[in-house]
Formats: structure tokens, sequence, C-alpha cells
């Protein structure tokens, strides 16, 4: 097994309690570099370990960070814990067991966008979890790691949290600052950017927290160590979500680039009852799905690799399928779910979403005819590309790829029109 | 008047925002409210536009808009098992099935003695745990995973002679 940078709970089961986290290098990151580098430099380490966004995007963190409209204070950084993709339960477990980690990456963020306010939109179903890290994030206040002139320098931080109240779009970044802002949550038009005009109109960063938790170790042991982990374009550990058809779901910490196989069959202990592997959906109800090939299996899970092999990492959210699964059926939940968490801000996809789900009901319900096929794969054209956010062209995916790779799972609810 | 009973908890709400920009207290606010009754009443919804400088119809437009937020009354407590898909996969729709069975009530509906409403809900980020509900009822949200038909019974018992207890 790899070694373990986010899943340090897995070694050290009591790390969600301070003491604990600091006799093993906690907020040795942290004082590091309060007072001794300067942002520009923190900026500098993250961009050079590679460190892309674990939201979703996988978009370089540093480089987002440097997009800050310079000279305009105060800024804010907004920590995505809304996690809300079918098959994603990552954010939720660094949140309980190793809490400080991700406390400590956010006030190096912080600190490197020098920003003085943080807010952790976590999603309403946390509510205990979110009662927890407010109970953490006092004990810090006391014990002098957040409030003001954090070790006796000129830096002062509040970390906040804001509890969200069920809407799957409000994990997307700019919907989630509507939401913070106490609007309803509905992606704004770009730009400006989160970065030049984000919460309460002033230069925001928004990351994931799987992405934050990433920081401390970058800062102690360097750009370069962190570099060797995974493959050169996509750098560190991934926290998979493994769910759905296998032997052993949960959460696996591997280097980016670890294959399918491996995972499924090494970490996950393969497909319960003998079942044969049919297909899987990488990135939850959002990318689309893979058939589960040899090739597919000998793929690596890295940014690069699985969008070459026609479908997307996202949040690595990974669900495995077996043969006895129709896909036809799983078409029907995808579209049932963006159906359902279409903001309706705009009308391809409002619409759109409304259509694919109404006619995979249809089909569910035995009523379907050949041309429905032609009518999905129309109304998914007329999404895909055309929307204001990236939900549009997420409630496409597994319907388009299914009916391309499954044709057969679909024609057996269809007959001739008469 | 939530003002009564919780005017520390609002002033500390309050003071998490820019004063400029205190409309960002609405959702905690609604929260406080729900947490009292189970539903956010029309007086609550008044008092805390009042506090915010909103219009009453602003901060009702976002009780329709988020799912946690009720306007109604419902059972007790709500029962919301997760049948998304990766929990399907793992029998969850048998599951949400068979405990509407168990409660004699369709999903939407509210047990007889208004003890139990259930629903089925999007991916709670527990797709590990499957099949799983979350029960939103007095105070905050309880997480209920790997559960049975068994143990969802056994569940539902103790909740009722809690109840009767009290
Ligand atoms: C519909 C939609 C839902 C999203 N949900 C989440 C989410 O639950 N958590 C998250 O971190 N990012 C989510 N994202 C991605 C965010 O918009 C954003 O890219 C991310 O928070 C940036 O952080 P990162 O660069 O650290 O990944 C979502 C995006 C879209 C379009
Ligand atoms: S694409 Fe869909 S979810 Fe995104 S803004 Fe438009 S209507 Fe809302
Ligand atoms: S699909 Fe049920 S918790 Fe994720």
């Amino acid at each position: 097994m790899s070694e373990l940078i986010l899943f340090r709970h897995l070694d050290i089961p009591d790390i969600n309690d301070l003491d604990v986290y600091l006799a093993n290098g906690g907020f040795k990151g942290l004082r590091e570099i309060v007072g001794k580098k300067s942002p520009q430099e923190v900026v500098d380490i993250v961009k050079a370990s590679g460190l892309r966004g674990r939201g979703g995007a996988g978009f370089p963190t540093g480089v987002k960070w440097s997009f800050l409209t310079p000279d305009v204070f105060p800024r804010y950084v907004v920590i995505n814990a809304d996690e809300s993709e079918p098959g994603a339960f990552k954010d939720r477990e660094i949140m309980e067991r190793n809490p400080y980690q991700l406390l400590e990456g956010i006030a190096i963020c912080c600190y490197a966008a020098q920003a003085q306010t943080a807010y952790i939109y976590c999603r309403g179903e946390f509510w205990d979890l979110a009662k927890e890290l407010d109970e953490k994030i006092a004990e810090l206040k006391d014990r002098g790691f957040l409030g003001k002139k954090l070790f006796g320098e000129k830096f002062d931080l509040e970390i906040y949290i804001h509890v969200g109240a069920g809407a799957y779009i409000c994990g997307e970044e700019t919907a989630l600052l509507e939401s913070l802002e106490g609007k309803l949550g509905m992606p704004r038009l770009r730009p400006p950017f989160p970065a030049a005009e984000g919460l309460f109109a002033k230069p925001t960063v928004v990351n994931n927290v799987e992405t934050l938790a990433n920081l401390p170790p970058i800062i102690t042991r360097g750009a370069d160590w962190f570099r060797s982990i995974g493959t050169e374009k996509s750098s560190g550990t991934k926290i998979f979500s493994l769910s759905g058809h296998i032997a052993k779901p949960g959460n696996y910490e591997l280097p980016l680039g670890t294959s399918f196989r491996e995972l499924i069959y090494d970490n996950g202990n393969g497909i319960p009852n003998g079942n044969a592997i049919k297909a899987i959906l990488p990135a939850g109800a959002s990318a689309p799905l893979l058939p589960a090939s040899e090739e597919i299996l000998d793929t690596g899970m890295d940014y690069e690799s699985v969008s070459k092999a026609g479908s997307q990492l996202g949040s690595a959210s990974i669900i495995v399928m077996d043969e006895t699964v129709d896909i036809s059926w799983v078409a029907y939940k995808t579209t049932k779910f963006f159906n359902h968490e279409s903001c309706g801000k705009c009308t391809p996809c409002r619409e759109g979403t409304y259509w694919m789900f109404n006619v995979m009901q249809h089909i569910k319900n035995g009523e379907g005819t050949f041309d429905d096929l032609a009518t999905l794969n129309s109304v998914a054209e007329s999404i895909v590309g055309k929307c204001l956010c990236a939900l549009g062209d997420f409630s496409t995916m597994a319907l388009t790829s299914g009916i391309e790779y499954f044709q057969e799972d679909f024609n057996a609810h269809l007959r001739e029109k008469v | 008047m939530l003002q009564d009973n919780h005017a520390t908890e609002i002033a500390q709400i309050l003071e998490r925002y820019p004063q400029a920009s205190k409309r960002a207290a609405v959702m905690p606010l609604l929260f406080l409210a729900q947490r009292e009754v189970g539903f956010i009443s029309r007086d609550a919804i008044n008092e805390i536009a009042g506090l915010l400088d909103l219009d009453p119809t602003d901060v009702g437009s976002l009780i329709g808009y988020y799912t946690l937020f009720y306007d109604k009354p419902g059972g007790k407590y709500r029962i919301q098992i997760c049948t998304d898909l990766p929990c399907a996969l793992r029998g969850a729709e048998k599951f949400s099935h068979e405990v509407c069975e168990m409660l004699n009530i369709q999903v939407g509906e509210t047990t007889e003695d208004g003890f139990f409403t259930l629903e089925e809900v999007m991916c709670l980020a527990a797709c590990d745990r499957a099949p799983l509900f979350q029960v939103q009822g007095k105070g905050g949200i309880q997480y209920h995973e790997n559960m049975t038909l068994e143990s969802t019974t056994a569940f539902i018992e103790s909740i009722r002679e809690q109840d009767a207890n009290e």
C-alpha cells in the first residue's frame, strides 16, 4: 500500500484529537509559513507541487490563487464541503476523521490568498458533523491557532461554518456563493470569476475540502516530494470513493494514475456473488460511463487517462455495476437525479432534464418506441455546450454513453411505433 | 418569537457576516426557526425578514428552493431513505419498499399516529453504507447506516417508546 497523505487516521486513529494531531506534526506547515514566507512564496510552492482541484474540474490550485485581483481587500476563502455527487463520500471522511489537517490547510490557503475570513460551506445533511467542526474551530481559537495576530505575526484568521440546505447545484462554486450570500443557489454568469468578484463581490478562492487537506504536507515536505507521487500531470494521491456492486465499498486513498483494476480488485475485493463487471461510472452521475473492458480496467485513474478513455475523473466517485444491471435503468436513475437537481435558470437544462427523465420513465414503464432513442439523443444535443453551468452537460453523460455502449439494454424495452 | 428564546444565538449568527451583507444569515436563521417546531412558520418568516431587512416573500422563496426547509408540519420524524443510484445498486429501492409496508404508508406519506413521514432522497454521501436513511426530528439530522428491515423496525419502536415516556 502506498503512503497515506490525507487519510492519516488509518495509521493514527485518534488524529481527530488536537493533541494527537499536534504530536504528529500538526500545524508545523502553518508555522513554517506565517511570518516566515511571503504569501507569494506559498502560492509558488503550491504551483510547483502540481496540486489540482479535487472537487471535480482538476484545475491547478496555485494557478487559481494567482488569479486573485491584486490589491483588493478583504478577500475570502470558501471551502466547498457540499459533497452531493452520487457516489461521493470522501470529504465527509476527511472532516470526520482528520479534521485538523483540513483546518490547517484552510489556514495555509488563507495565508497565501491574504484572506482573513474563511467559510466552510457544508451540506445541510452534515448537520452533526458541522457542529463538531464548529467545536474544533472554537478549540483552535482557544489554543492560539486561529484568531488575531497568529503566532504573534501580522496575520488574523477566522473560520466559520455555513450550513447549506439540500441542493446539489450549490456544489457549483458560483451557486454556492449565491447561497452563502443568502440567495437562491443558482449559478452566476461568468465573467466575473470568483477570483475577481466572489463572495460579497470581493476576490474569493473556492476550493474543495480534499484539495486543501493536501496543503500541510505540501508545505512541510515540499513540492518535489508531492510531484514524486502520482503521474507527471496528475500529482499526489486521490481519494477514490468506491460504491455500487463491490465487495468492499469505501474510500481508498491511492496515487493518481492507479488503475481501475487495482482499485476494484485489490482494494475493493472485486465484484460480489461471482458476477462479472459490466460498466463503471468514474465520476458519479456526471460523466460518461465506461464499459468495463480489459483495456478500461487497465486504465490509470488520473485526469488525462480517464479523459482519453472517453470519460472524466471528476471527483473520482467510482460506481461499479455488474452484469445484472440494466443500463437503461441506470439512465433512468441519472436522468431522475438531474431533473430533480436542475436549478431551472437556463431553458435548455430545465426543459431538457425534464424531457430526458420523462422519456426514460416512459421507457421504463414499457411504453417506449425505437424513436425515443433518437429523441433522447437530440434533447441531449440541445443541452450540451448551451448552458450556464456544467450541470447541463453532466445531465446527458450517463444517458448518451449508455445508449452508445449498451443500446441492447434500451432496445429490450422498446417496440416499433404503430 | 425567536428573539425571545435565542437572542444570543441570533447575535452569534449575525456576527459571522459583514454588516452590509447580513442577508447571508438568512439560512442559519431559518434552520434556527425550523429546529424549534420542525417547520418554518409564517411568523418566523416575518421575524427573520424583519431582522435582515428583507421582504418576507423573498425569505419564503428560499424555503421552497431548498429541500431541507419545510413550510408545513410533517410527521414528528422524517425518515429519508436514499434511493439514488449507488444505494439503489445495493438494494435501497427494495429496502424503501419494505419500510413503507412496515409503516403501512406510501413514499411521501405520514403514519396515522403522526410520528413518521417517509421520503426518498438523493445521495447522502454515505453510499458505502447502504441501505441507509437520515432522520430529521428534534434537533438535528442523524444518519442510520447499514440498515436492515429488522434494525429499522427496532429503531421505529424505540422512538415510539421513547416518545411515549416523555
Ligand atoms: C453541478 C456541479 C456540482 C458541483 N459539486 C461540487 C461539490 O459538491 N464539491 C466540490 O468541491 N466541487 C463541486 N463542483 C465543482 C466546483 O464548481 C468547483 O470547481 C470546486 O469547488 C473548486 O474547487 P477545487 O479547485 O479545489 O476542486 C461542482 C460543480 C458543478 C458544475
Ligand atoms: S445548466 Fe442547469 S443547473 Fe446550471 S444554471 Fe443552467 S439550469 Fe441551472
Ligand atoms: S447514493 Fe445513497 S448515500 Fe450516496
